[in-house]
């Protein structure tokens, strides 16, 4: 068993769940209660990795921010190496493919929200921030949890961006889909129906965990 | 509203590319399947083939009279009744001569079989189509049932893999070639590659691409090389495993790895021989990459296989395999 890259995955999904938390929410409040008349115009943005192949996203990461290109030059010399073959370059592809898994039910979580609430809120003095916290967080938690275990689902998941950009460096970039993808390859059945059995296990338990907290979570805002 | 407009959006994604994409090969994939391997090699000589001609022309008019005339895009749910005959004519074609016959092969063996399908179609009439990729996916596909005729691995090991298992013909494993590896440096990389595999201690070289060497023949060939050239344990940090030997000369081509140790295949392939220059890697620093084909047991087409596999042992195949960067076992020479 390679708990090397079980850990990896892990620690990537945790990253991508965090950022997504906190550049997901403000992007999810605009993309609720904007009224700009161009604003479907970043909706589609935020669904495009639904629809996209991964391949594109890797073909892009792989060759758009190549060193043999100007975006890809202007970023090593920001950052000093190109995204391929890093964690960091895992951590911007599986952000970006994870996105919409974050935005869409958080969006959904806010438009539950009763906007009656939300004015009496802001009648009564609190600013938009403190509502924001104080009313429409609490009041959309469902959506709030459901959004950010899923993009933390889909991180643990993800395969094909990995294999085109990572470079299935050991504890860099080979993650437990690319660790069990070799297995096969490599004919070790044994090896592979083991890793596979405990990332089963495991995406079972943490989404029926946390589904369940969800449930009681939102039966509890009812009651009040 | 706001997800009515963003189902509208994904809608509209969803269908209107479709249409385009299709029209300018409305047949489907037949046509590239049959095709492209003509339309790829002008190189190829002509001139002794004219009687063949209208073997070779009538996949292409078959084609165009099973058209439809309003060949529209259409959900599953929507077809009109005549737009099934569009999804089943390829097995029509397959009819012809000896059927199609169905290759896995081996990532650096794209080019040259090719180039051997199109001459192969020319003089028998039949149909070749070609999935290239890992030679170990391959394996782990036919052991689970993948419908290939034919299999050329870049290890030879796999076909006798897979006769001892009972789902390849049994002593049909052939030794069709061995593979050679080289060191790949795109040509705007100041390194002397001539200093050989020593060249790799560069510090501007950040990354080396090689194949995964837990699963692809020219992988553990670069990693043995590394170990005999003494520089493994300094360099092994830098090694970025491509799934196979394809993707790994696409790392060093993009320029994501600064080197790279491919096939000499790929080395003199079109793709990448004008990008950047390349050094032999001596061949005593690794073992042999021998590498063999085997006819699939479960092929539905033996006989078109076996046809196939008899003309891989023609002198012809041999002299272009060699012209492609392989190296020609002893006994595989006729």
């Amino acid at each position: 068993m390679n708990w090397q890259a079980i850990a990896l995955s892990l620690k990537l999904a945790v990253y991508v769940a965090g950022i997504l938390l906190v550049a997901g929410l403000p992007l999810a409040y605009w993309v609720t209660y904007s009224r700009w008349r161009w604003k479907f115009l970043v909706e589609a943005v935020v669904a495009l990795p639904l629809v996209l192949p991964p391949t594109v996203l890797g073909y892009y990461i792989l060759v758009g921010l190549g060193p043999r290109t100007f975006s890809g030059r202007l970023w090593q010399s920001w950052f000093g190496h190109t995204l391929p073959f890093t964690f960091g370059g895992l951590l911007v592809a599986s952000v970006i493919y994870s996105l919409p898994f974050a935005v869409q039910p958080f969006a959904a979580g806010f438009e539950t929200v009763d906007r009656g609430l939300i004015e009496a809120s802001w009648t009564l003095g609190a600013s938009r921030l403190r509502t924001f916290f104080r009313v429409i967080l609490p009041l959309s938690a469902a959506g709030t949890i459901t959004g950010t275990v899923l993009s933390f689902a889909h991180t643990i998941g993800e395969f094909g961006v990995v294999l085109m950009v990572g470079g299935n460096i050991p504890g860099v970039t080979r993650t437990v889909s690319i660790d069990i993808y070799d297995q096969a390859q490599a004919g070790n059945y044994d090896a592979a129906n083991r890793t596979a059995l405990v990332l089963l296990l495991f995406s079972f338990v943490v989404l029926s965990v946390i589904y369940g907290t969800n449930r009681r979570a939102m039966s509890l805002w009812r009651k009040r | 509203m706001r997800f009515s407009s963003m189902l509208t959006i994904l809608l509209a994604g969803l269908l209107w590319p479709v249409p385009s994409l299709r029209s300018p090969q409305p047949a489907g994939q037949a046509p590239s399947a049959v095709i492209p391997n003509e339309v790829r090699n002008p190189s190829v000589p002509n001139a002794k083939n004219e009687k063949d001609a209208p073997a070779r022309s009538v996949p292409r008019f078959t084609v165009n009279v099973h058209r439809k005339r309003n060949d529209d895009f259409c959900f599953l749910t929507t077809c009109p009744a005549g737009a099934e005959p569009r999804l089943t004519f390829p097995t029509q074609i397959a009819q012809k001569p000896c059927g199609t016959i169905t290759v896995a092969a081996a990532a650096d063996l794209t080019d040259v079989m090719n180039e051997i399908v199109a001459n192969f179609q020319k003089s028998t009439g039949c149909t070749v189509r070609v999935s290239t990729g890992s030679s170990g996916n391959f394996l782990s596909q036919i052991e689970n049932g993948a419908p290939f005729d034919v299999f050329f691995s870049a290890d030879i090991e796999y076909p006798r893999k897979l006769e001892a298992e009972g789902l390849a013909a049994l002593g049909s494993t052939y030794l069709y070639a061995v593979g050679k590896i080289v060191l790949w440096v795109r040509n705007d990389s100041h390194v002397d590659i001539s200093k050989g595999l020593e060249a790799l201690r560069d510090p501007s070289i950040q990354k080396i691409a090689i194949a995964n060497p837990q699963h692809a023949p020219y992988g553990r060939a670069a990693q043995q090389a590394l170990q005999n050239a003494r520089v493994y344990d300094a360099l092994k940090n830098r090694l970025v495993l491509g799934e196979n030997i394809s993707q790994a000369a696409q790392f060093a081509e993009s320029g994501n790895a600064e080197a790279g140790i491919v096939a000499l295949s790929l080395a003199l392939s079109p793709e990448l021989k004008e990008k950047g220059r390349f050094w032999r890697i001596p061949e005593n620093l690794y073992a042999p990459i021998e590498q063999g084909v085997v006819l699939v047991r479960a092929s539905q087409n033996q006989q078109g296989a076996q046809k196939f596999l008899d003309y891989i042992k023609t002198p012809e195949t041999a002299a272009l395999l060699e012209r492609y960067g392989f190296a020609l076992p002893a006994k595989g020479k006729p």
